[in-house]
């Protein structure tokens, strides 16, 4: 099986970091993987993205042109790529900084306030992970001792003390019901 | 690990201990993966004040006989031009890493394929090559960068890695378990006779036509060896492919995912994959001809691997083109297409 994501938002979301913990997951359970950050002239505030594959089979292009999941965080991104998601496809949606509902009628939404939640952790920049933990519980994929390993190689040594954090906000995404 | 990490992790590996290089997307995280890791082994890390300074750094302990390389990206690599032709024309062994992005001119900063010319005709001025080694997978950055260290000094002469801002940057799992071969002696460095043997000198200048002529003569019959043994292409589905598509680094993911689509559809579809682009791998292409009736080169520029592909293939059956240029990709779909419309599907 294959499976095509892509993140996309705002530079400094953290959409490449989502990326990278799903990617490390997804290594840790053998799994074929690739990461493709864009890196255009993007700074904090400019538009983001990255495509990340996981597939039982070598991965052929890393380029998605048709994601089976976007994880949306601002409106221009659900704007632009609603329409490129796959039929059947999923649909993740930071409804606190996306106040529009997605058009389409052949893919599964999820509307998760992950800025909101965010904030009311304490945590107002780990909406990211709040997004990760809905999507894992989602597909049935939250594997405890997975997502803490993967996490622990995304975090470089000197910024350990954010681990705790990181898989805080995981769970609350993983926990909540609209 | 990002493919631009690969190499310079890999570099290390191969003994490189000598980097020289200046800022520019998208390869600089090689010059950081240098900065932070020379240091630590007694290797040198040095940004140099401009593209040409570096290359001629090279130039320098390249003549000492030790591993060395630099990188950037298509503008730098232009800048470097003067300094390639210089190693061959001296036969001195280095690494040149070209992550190439849009151009011409200072272009852009997507990954682009637009300087396979310059990279597999020189680049430089005079009669020389450089071996070219395509990576599709950052796995591939990782062993051609050895390779490519280990060819340069087994003829002597400069290898480059044509890589693009795509597999620069993206990150796949990696293994480095590679076998390295052996450094081949070099007597012919410059690193003080301490008077046991008669100097040796690094040059690339002959005033005397003859002389000159007889140099060229000489670094062409190795390049003849080279293009007979070092031709290398990966022959995906070939057997029995009719509608050949062609293509060399990340064009060739893309274009994998289209041969894979029009097999499912019954199309005989295959696909060659040069790994080295120069030498280009003929042998490949004329075995195709037996079973083609249609060769596609799927490229990131305005048509410049096709006149190889004409050329290997003696223009015996067409040989078309699909491409993006200026830093954009073309998808699955896009290349699937032309295969429809080559197999006479087009439009069903």
């Amino acid at each position: 099986m294959t499976r095509e994501y892509l993140f996309a938002g705002f530079g400094g979301q953290g959409l490449l970091f989502s990326g990278k913990v799903l990617a490390y997951k997804g290594l840790i359970e053998d799994k074929q993987v690739s990461w493709l950050p864009s890196y255009g002239p993007e700074m904090r505030g400019g538009t983001a993205n990255c495509s990340v594959i996981l597939s039982d089979e070598p991965v052929g292009a890393p380029i998605i042109a048709h994601p089976d999941v976007l994880v949306a965080m601002n409106l221009p991104s659900l704007d632009k790529y609603e329409s490129e998601v796959k039929s059947g496809g999923v649909i993740f949606v930071d409804s606190t900084l996306i106040e529009r509902k997605v058009e389409r009628e052949d893919v599964s939404v999820y509307y998760v306030p992950a800025t909101r939640l965010a904030g009311e952790n304490g945590t107002p920049t780990l909406a990211n992970m709040i997004l990760m933990g809905k999507l894992l519980q989602v597909f049935d994929e939250y594997d405890e001792e997975h997502v803490n390993t993967a996490l622990g190689k995304c975090i470089s040594a000197r910024h350990a003390d954010l681990l705790g954090m990181n898989l805080k906000c995981m769970e609350i995404g993983r926990d909540y019901q609209e | 690990m990002k493919g631009n990490e690969a190499i310079a992790e890999a570099a290390i590996q191969a003994g490189c201990r000598h980097y020289f290089g200046y800022p520019i997307t998208p390869q600089t995280e090689i010059a950081a993966y240098m900065a932070k890791r020379m240091p630590k082994i007694g290797g040198t890390f040095l940004q140099a004040e401009s593209e040409i300074a570096a290359i001629n750094m090279v130039y320098g302990v390249s003549s000492t006989g030790k591993r060395v390389m630099t990188s950037s990206s298509s503008p730098g690599i232009s800048l470097k031009g003067e300094g390639i032709s210089y190693l061959a024309g001296c036969d001195l062994p280095a690494l040149i890493v070209n992550c190439q992005r849009g151009g011409p001119g200072l272009g852009g900063i997507q990954p682009s394929q637009s300087d396979y010319f310059q990279a597999t005709r020189g680049g430089g001025h005079g009669d020389y090559h450089m071996i070219v080694l395509a990576p599709d997978s950052v796995q591939e950055m990782a062993e051609l960068t050895i390779r490519g260290f280990e060819l340069a000094d087994e003829y002597r002469m400069p290898s480059m890695i044509l890589a693009d801002g795509t597999i620069g940057q993206m990150m796949e799992p990696v293994s480095f378990d590679f076998e390295i071969k052996e450094m081949p002696e070099k007597p012919w460095t410059t690193t003080g006779t301490k008077m046991q043997r008669p100097h040796n000198i690094v040059n690339s200048l002959y005033l005397k036509p003859e002389v000159l002529e007889q140099k060229n003569f000489e670094r062409y019959e190795k390049y003849a060896v080279i293009c007979e043994k070092e031709q290398r292409a990966e022959e995906y589905l070939m057997d029995d492919a009719e509608i050949v598509v062609t293509a060399f680094g990340i064009a060739a993911r893309v274009a994998k995912n289209a041969v894979n689509a029009a097999r499912a559809e019954g199309i005989k579809a295959g696909m060659i994959r040069p790994v080295t682009v120069w030498p280009f791998p003929e042998k490949a292409f004329k075995k195709a001809l037996g079973t083609a009736k249609q060769f596609i080169s799927v490229e990131l520029s305005m048509g410049q691997m096709i006149e190889d592909v004409k050329l290997a293939t003696e223009c015996r059956v067409p040989v078309s083109l699909c491409c993006r240029v200026g830093g954009m990709i073309p998808s699955p779909d896009q290349v699937y297409a032309a295969i429809r419309e080559a197999a006479g599907k087009a439009g069903e």
